[in-house]
């Protein structure tokens, strides 16, 4: 297993040594049979497979599709798709609170929401797209998830009632806990 | 565990139950309760047996059970409570050894347990790769194979002690969120070199084919190359629904919740994706209001299971059993103490100890009927002792969540009664 750790490593990280080499060439022999991978096992997936399973929005808002969304049009969908489980306001819940907790991260009792918590703003988009609404995920077409969001960052007094929520707009939205995360640093108890 | 005292778990377990049934599924209870009470002939010597089946099951006798969870604070149980729960515990106090019946592996999901068509199912692997690969589960089981046994426990596991709010629980509502199994599959590296991953990509999105969409991204760090298994097996059978069938990622070690079930796409990227779960959800608040955020070692953890909360003892011999794991590698030593701290004594291993696996501990004890407090600490392979609850709590505060590792503690009461305690 380390042997070929170190090889993984090598071949990932410098792309140097005898062992990649090796590789390399064993990769033509077999390339030669095959037409893809070492083992011929698998297939090449057409651009078309790809687009339809590359959902996922990075942070920065790769990933982000075509579409727009207004605070107003968010209200409406909210309250008819979201509200149920979040409350009227965002607030009530019964499941996860989304607006409100500004500052009680250090409190006895955090209130983690959009706006107290989230870091990125396109990641909302990323897991409106594919979790909700919790009853029928994948409902939403994109307007309609840009609008939502637009609501929540207006409730969350981040955005003004007037923003349109799109591929551009998304990613320059700055989130007041963007600053709020370190990296994992335990051991940490002497 | 003498039978007195499972009879005592199981009756507390049902009366638990009982009370939410009660609240309008009293059409669940009755088949339960008749399910109590198989029939046995006299002497199973003057009756012929039952013939061969095609898939085996467990004796009529045995009743150990998942319990229903809904997260801290939330009652555990079936019945009326069936529909919030989002996870189920494992029955430690119940198992032998150190591989956790599929069956009773625990469960933590995120919409449900999907049913997937394993004839259907697809791997997309792409992102930062020369080529990208899409593959069957026949492809994967094609090629080269390895087995590891593992344990996965969910971050959450223990959170009541964050708040000290876990009543009078059983080691399954304090501990139950951890299991371990015999895992097959295909090393994510043979895979990351049948796709030709690029010397940038750092990091991999995984992807699940759940309700949830469930993403998380791993780091491709030495550790991960080396040791991460998509798997397609679990205790010599095919996974289990619950633990993602057809396939599922294993990153030894990591919680729970990034060893991604159903799976269904790796994306190969230069950085984090900074999913919700990896920003929102599965991070650890700290006193000063940050958060850990990327904190996937499970750190090293051991609890006493036998004797263990609502358990009832009588005096004279005891064998304390119990677990430990580490995230980190193996656990190297394991200590009991009979007087809250004060003095501790070496436990026995039981073989095979394995790295970020379950390890079987026991220690003889003679129980002398006074009252004891009951504790179990554990050192892994990096030193990395098993903090108290203080020494932990005095670090991150009692906010975090996720990540509780410290020591259990169990009061033997004079009567034979065994609580949890906070010690």
């Amino acid at each position: 297993m380390d042997e070929y750790g170190t090889s993984m490593r090598s071949f990932l990280r410098t792309g140097l040594g005898a062992l990649t080499i090796a590789l390399g060439c064993a990769w033509t022999v077999w390339s030669a049979e095959d037409s893809v991978g070492s083992y011929g096992l698998g297939r090449t997936p057409s651009e078309e497979e790809i687009r339809a399973w590359n959902i996922d929005v990075s942070s920065t808002g790769e990933g982000l599709p075509p579409g727009s969304g207004t605070v107003k049009q968010g209200a409406q969908i909210f309250a008819a798709k979201c509200a149920m489980c979040h409350g009227p306001t965002g607030t009530e819940g019964p499941k996860d609170k989304l607006v409100g907790g500004r500052d009680t991260l250090k409190s006895p009792k955090p209130v983690r929401t959009v706006g107290s918590y989230w870091p990125y703003a396109p990641t909302l988009y990323d897991y409106i797209n594919r979790a909700m609404p919790f009853n029928a995920p994948g409902s939403l077409n994109s307007d309609e998830i840009y609008s939502v969001i637009g609501w929540l960052l207006f409730k969350n007094e981040i955005v003004p009632e007037d923003a349109v929520m799109d591929a551009k707009t998304l990613p320059l939205v700055k989130m007041p806990n963007r600053d709020g995360f370190i990296p994992d640093p335990r051991p940490d108890v002497p | 565990m003498d039978k007195r005292s499972q009879n005592v778990s199981r009756r507390r377990f049902l009366a638990r139950s009982a009370s939410w049934m009660a609240l309008g599924a009293a059409a669940l209870a009755l088949p339960q309760a008749r399910a109590e009470e198989p029939k046995a002939p006299a002497d199973p010597m003057r009756v012929p047996g039952t013939l061969p089946r095609p898939y085996g099951e467990r004796s009529p006798f045995e009743k150990q059970t998942r319990l229903g969870g809904a997260g801290p604070g939330a009652p555990h149980g079936w019945g009326a409570n069936a529909p919030n729960n989002f996870n189920s515990l494992t029955p430690l106090q119940d198992l032998h050894g150190i591989v956790t019946p599929s069956s009773l592996h625990f469960e933590r999901h995120h919409n449900g347990v999907p049913l997937i068509d394993p004839a259907r199912h697809r791997l997309l692997l792409h992102g930062l790769v020369e080529r990208p690969m899409i593959f069957t589960v026949n492809d994967l089981e094609r090629f080269p194979d390895v087995s590891r046994i593992a344990f996965v426990e969910c971050s959450g596991n223990t959170w009541d002690g964050w708040r000290n709010d876990a009543g009078d629980f059983t080691v399954q509502d304090t501990h139950g969120l951890t299991s371990t199994s015999e895992w097959t599959g295909v090393k994510l590296s043979t895979l990351l070199e049948a796709a030709g991953a690029r010397r940038e990509a750092t990091w991999m999105l995984a992807e699940g084919s759940d309700a949830a969409g469930l993403d998380r991204s791993v780091p491709l760090t030495d550790e991960v190359l080396q040791e991460a298994i998509v798997c397609y097996g679990q205790n010599g059978e095919a996974l289990r629904p619950e633990q993602g069938y057809p396939l599922r990622l294993l990153l030894p070690g990591f919680e729970g919740n990034i060893n991604v079930k159903w799976l269904r796409r790796l994306k190969l990227g230069g950085a984090p994706f900074m999913t919700r779960s990896e920003t929102a959800k599965y991070t650890d608040l700290m006193p000063d209001g940050k958060a850990y955020q990327f904190s996937l070692v499970m750190e090293a953890k051991s609890v006493i299971t036998d004797p263990s909360g609502q358990q009832q003892i009588h005096p004279g011999f005891h064998e304390i059993r119990g677990l430990a794991w580490s995230g980190r590698g193996c656990v190297t030593k394991v200590e009991v103490s009979m007087d809250s701290g004060r003095s501790w004594q070496l436990a026995q291993l039981q073989e095979p100890v394995l790295p970020k696996c379950h390890t079987r501990f026991r220690m003889p004890w003679r129980w002398n009927g006074q009252e004891a407090i009951l504790q179990s600490r554990c050192v892994d392979e990096t030193g990395y002792v098993q903090p108290t609850r203080q020494e932990l709590v005095k670090v991150r505060g009692t906010n975090s969540t996720y990540h509780y590792n410290a020591i259990q503690s169990w009061k033997v009461e004079r009567d034979g009664r065994i609580r949890n305690i906070y010690a």
